[in-house]
């Protein structure tokens, strides 16, 4: 006689099991961005290589473009850095950089050593537009396009992979509806 | 009057060693109090697993600043709680937002808690009228004594 | 050689597991008594080997073998000695070994201390053993074996993370395990009994001084780690509700049920079902937390050296396990007898309610350590879940249990009347009361929280000193101390870990409701104040470690003018790894700590400085550690060591009461 409410705790078990399961190919640092689908922050900051002029993300309005976050100081964004100026070559997607809480001299000598695979980089030096668009960990990247509309984020490295199946797909789509 | 003594007392301390009294690094401690309780519910989010209250990492510091100037600007908790989701999503909080995907975690333990005191008082109640009057049965019992009594040579 | 040597020794202790898991149960089963007998020298076969490996791979750590992969990632050849030993179990392959060890060492615990048992029991319960060992000895030969070989080996080693260099992590990890491991023993026995389909009194008896040993080192345990992350993360937190820290309270809080059903099973013979339910549970959470630490499918401060594919293993095994003991559960449950009769008001009753709250306490605690896993699982969003919830939840679901602590062993067996129980507790009641309305105030201001702790730690204690004083009545008028020396040590194991209890809640309601801080920014000869201490800025200078460069401040601290002592925190890097550590400096007391961490250098001569008054809080430690002693001295009860005649037992630990009439 097997009574059903002794198998309450092996059910409970199992549905944990599965849960735990499907989490561990999960990655728990992994945040979706809560901007995604929503208007690009407002911004107008200093160019990193000319001070006097500013860039504002109002200027790309009618374009779908991408937005990379980078510093001198990160480790990552030098990996990440030959696959953003392979897609800068392409033409695809016009890049624009946001220097985020680095010393301009850094920012620019960095750019001058690895190439510039940027339009304009914009320059935000106290990470203050960094917070408005929820940047944690450096490099991070984002797809808006023609209306001014966050599209997509990636934090972290942007890698040939995620160029070819997420990215590119996505510029072509925005493109082509909008 | 404990915080008085301590004032006095540092008067009478500061005058007889010539000690400059370190300043509090908080200009205004009043304001820094309620920065500090906001910022342990918040999530540092570039750290393994800490509040930003805690850690000393860049972003934890911005993000402590930001809310000292938002306070200082006139902004209140709930305000400023909006802000940080808007950027970061409710990851970001350590206390997680009443809405319908948590709604199992906040009611679940005293769910739980319901459960387990019905069950045991209907389990009680049932096992009264069921239970035999007897402990154990006098098998069990002879079982009991000649397990606890074994002579020394089952070694 | 050494590594090799390990190795085959590992290769070794899994061949005897596997035949320790097999002959013996088929033995049992088919009542073969030469097959049963494999048991207990198997069982100590495997500690000689494990015991042999673990300490090839000390020798490696100690004598720097930097050609052994887990060696090389684990120290460093300016590694203080100490640290090279504790490194040993310093990252995720040495854990397993240290796992394995203490399940070794629990194992030969059994083979030695199992005379009194019949061979049946023995051989069921070491080959259960034997079985969780076959799955941690392949998962570590096959996934994270710590013998590997580096080719060609590295010149030095990649240092032991930071965090660990501390005496407090060379003995919290194996304290942990033994406490984590000892839960299988009682899960061994449960098991053995509902293989064997009986679930009696004896079993009961038999298990309780392992669990409640277990339970011991588990307190401590816990409480080393605590008091670890207290004075080296820095920012004098003690407990953060961390995933980690939640996999090890799991256990505890059902392992603290599981203790009291215990002995009602023993006692009463009632609650058979829910004892073995406890303690196939309280093993589960150990598993689980084994996972939840190794997988990395949770973030955590802790979450050293993380990698799914382990995880997927343990995963398995995790499922294995605890799978197959539900199942066996759900098979046999439903055929145990009910046991004793108790009515609505009685000691089971309340100790079967105290269960219940705790039971639910762990699922709360689960539930939130997993509830940011489900929701992603779901693919609904990503949550945090943290102290703030914890803290939120976790009050009103103990606060009843603390009541209850101190009603339950004063009522009695059966059926207990409430007015007679009124009547007793009056007294503790009124008393509780009073302190809890004067303490806030004596503290210097009112705070309800601080006083409803106060009122819950007055109530368990005063209820102790009933309980005593009831007892004492019972006893033949003599001499106070003949009297004491005559109550069974597991009633004092009792009193002291209640009172432990207390202690640890007036530690916690104190500091977190008058705990006071300030960060100033200071320079050498700055002074500041708080709460009546002055702290003065001496000097400030770099010193050199064996492995580290540090930053030491000299703090000079005294109150009314008159020197208390003097503090150096210290902020260090460890050269290896280029990690910035804190070191506070603590000056202890039992009303107070001082404690002192440094900050960031805000200047060439200014530093931040983090000046702590904390009010009690080595109380929180103090009540662990009384409740582990009283773990210890429940355990050492003559009753499991000499044979008493099995009727008389149970009359000398009914609270004094008529023994159970019915018979």
């Amino acid at each position: 006689m097997l009574r059903a409410r002794f198998l309450i705790p092996l059910a409970l078990f199992l549905v944990m099991v599965v849960f735990l399961g499907i989490g561990l190919r999960l990655d728990p640092r992994e945040v979706p961005s809560p901007l995604i689908d929503k208007p690009a922050p407002p911004f107008v900051l200093p160019q990193l290589h000319a001070p006097d002029k500013t860039f504002s993300q109002k200027e790309m309005l009618g374009q779908v473009w991408m937005l990379n976050v980078f510093a001198s100081w990160c480790v990552a964004c030098r990996e990440e850095h030959p696959h953003l100026m392979e897609l800068s070559r392409s033409g695809v997607v016009p890049i624009y950089g946001l220097n985020y809480k680095d010393e301009r001299a850094d920012g620019i000598a960095w750019l001058a050593r690895f190439g510039n695979p940027y339009k304009v980089a914009a320059y935000d030096r106290d990470g203050r537009i960094g917070i408005d668009y929820g940047v944690y960990g450096v490099p991070e990247t984002y797809l808006i396009d023609k209306a001014g509309v966050i599209r997509y984020k990636r934090i972290g490295i942007v890698t040939p992979e995620i160029v070819r199946d997420k990215i590119l797909p996505l510029v072509k789509e925005l493109n082509g509806n909008g | 009057m404990g915080k008085l003594l301590t004032l006095l007392l540092g008067l009478i301390l500061a005058g007889a060693v010539l000690a400059k009294e370190a300043p509090t690094v908080a200009a205004d401690p009043v304001l820094e109090k309620r920065v500090m309780a906001l910022a342990v519910e918040l999530r540092c989010l570039v750290c393994q697993n800490q509040t930003i209250a805690d850690s000393h990492a860049d972003l934890a510091v911005d993000l402590k600043n930001q809310i000292r100037e938002k306070m200082k600007g006139g902004m209140n908790e709930a305000q400023i709680i909006d802000y940080m989701v808007a950027r970061y999503g409710d990851f970001v909080l350590y206390r997680p937002p009443v809405k319908a995907t948590t709604l199992p975690l906040w009611i679940g333990p005293f769910a739980l808690l319901l459960a387990a005191l019905g069950g045991l008082f209907y389990y009680i109640a049932q096992r009264r009228r069921s239970a035999p009057v007897q402990d154990l049965t006098d098998a069990e019992q002879a079982r009991v004594r000649s397990l606890l009594d074994a002579p020394e040579e089952r070694s | 050689m050494a590594p090799e040597l390990g190795n085959f020794a590992v290769i070794l202790t899994l061949c005897i597991a596997l035949v320790q898991s097999t002959l013996p149960l088929i033995g049992a089963a088919r009542g073969n008594a030469a097959w049963m007998a494999v048991a207990r020298p198997a069982a100590q076969g495997q500690l000689l080997f494990i015991a042999f490996a673990f300490g090839c791979l000390t020798y490696a750590f100690v004598t720097n073998d930097f050609s052994v992969t887990y060696v090389a990632q684990h120290s460093n050849s300016r590694l203080p000695l100490e640290y090279r030993v504790a490194g040993v179990w310093g990252g995720h392959e040495g854990s397993l070994l240290l796992w394995t060890l203490m399940l070794g060492v629990w194992m030969f615990a059994v083979s030695v201390f199992s005379r009194t048992l019949p061979e049946e029991m023995v051989a069921r319960v070491l080959g259960i053993m034997g079985l969780i060992s076959v799955g941690f000895l392949v998962f570590m030969l096959f996934a994270s074996n710590p013998f590997d070989r580096l080719l060609p080996g590295a010149a030095d080693g990649r240092d032991l993370n930071p965090l660990l260099q501390d005496p407090g992590m060379v003995f919290h990890p194996p304290m942990l395990y033994m406490g984590y491991v000892g839960f299988s023993v009682a899960f061994a026995f449960a098991m053995a009994a509902l293989l064997d389909g009986r679930l009696d009194a004896a079993w009961a008896r038999w298990s309780r001084p392992w669990t409640t040993v277990a339970w011991m080192f588990l307190t401590l345990g816990i409480a080393l780690g605590s008091y670890w992350a207290y004075y080296e993360l820095g920012w004098g937190g003690w407990w953060f509700w961390d995933p980690v820290e939640n996999a090890s309270f799991m256990p505890w809080l059902i392992g603290t049920a599981l203790i009291h059903s215990l002995a009602v099973t023993e006692k009463r013979g009632a609650f058979r079902i829910w004892t073995v339910f406890l303690a196939i549970t309280a093993f589960s959470l150990s598993l689980l937390g084994t996972f939840l630490v190794r997988s990395g499918v949770l973030t955590s401060v802790h979450a050293f050296a993380t990698d799914p594919k382990r995880g997927i293993f343990i995963l398995i095994f995790l499922a294995v396990v605890v799978g197959t003991s539900l199942t066996l559960f759900a098979w046999r449950a439903s055929k145990v007898g009910l046991g004793g009769r108790f009515a609505l008001v009685s000691r089971e009753s309340l100790l079967l309610t105290n269960n219940a709250l705790l039971l639910v306490a762990a699922g709360a605690v689960l539930l939130g350590t997993l509830y940011p896993l489900i929701l992603d699982a779901l693919g609904m969003g990503k949550i945090s879940v943290g102290p703030p919830y914890f803290d939120t939840v976790f009050v009103p679901l103990l606060a009843p249990a603390l009541f209850l602590m101190g009603v339950g062993p004063l009522a009695r067996w059966k059926q207990a009347s409430v007015p007679e129980l009124a009547v007793r507790l009056r007294w503790a009641l009124a008393v509780s009361f009073v302190v809890a309305v004067i303490v806030p105030f004596a503290m210097g201001n009112w705070s309800t929280m601080v006083s409803f702790g106060i009122l819950l730690a007055t109530w368990i204690a005063a209820t102790c000193v009933v309980s005593l004083r009831a007892r004492l009545a019972l006893l033949p008028n003599e001499r106070l101390g003949a009297r004491l020396v005559k109550l069974p040590s597991s009633y004092y194991g009792m009193l002291f870990a209640h009172l432990g209890v207390a202690v640890f809640v007036v530690g916690v309601t104190l500091v977190s409701g008058y705990q006071v801080e300030n960060d100033v920014r200071m320079e050498v000869g700055d002074s500041s104040h708080l709460s009546g201490y002055g702290f003065k800025l001496t000097d400030i200078k770099e010193v050199p470690g064996p492995n580290y460069t540090a930053t030491r401040g000299t703090i000079e601290v005294t109150q009314d003018g008159k020197p208390v002592t003097t503090l150096h925190p210290e902020k260090r890097v460890y050269t290896v790894q280029n990690m910035p550590m804190t070191e506070a400096a603590i000056d202890y007391g039992m009303t107070r700590h001082l404690y002192v961490a440094l900050g960031e250098s805000v200047g060439p001569k200014a530093w931040i400085v983090r000046l702590y008054y904390k009010p009690y809080i080595s109380w929180i430690w103090l009540g662990c550690l009384l409740m582990g002693f009283g773990g210890l001295l429940a355990a050492i009860d003559r009753r499991y060591r000499v044979r008493t005649r099995a009727d008389s037992a149970p009359a000398a630990s009914t609270v004094g009461l008529k023994p159970s009439p019915a018979r």
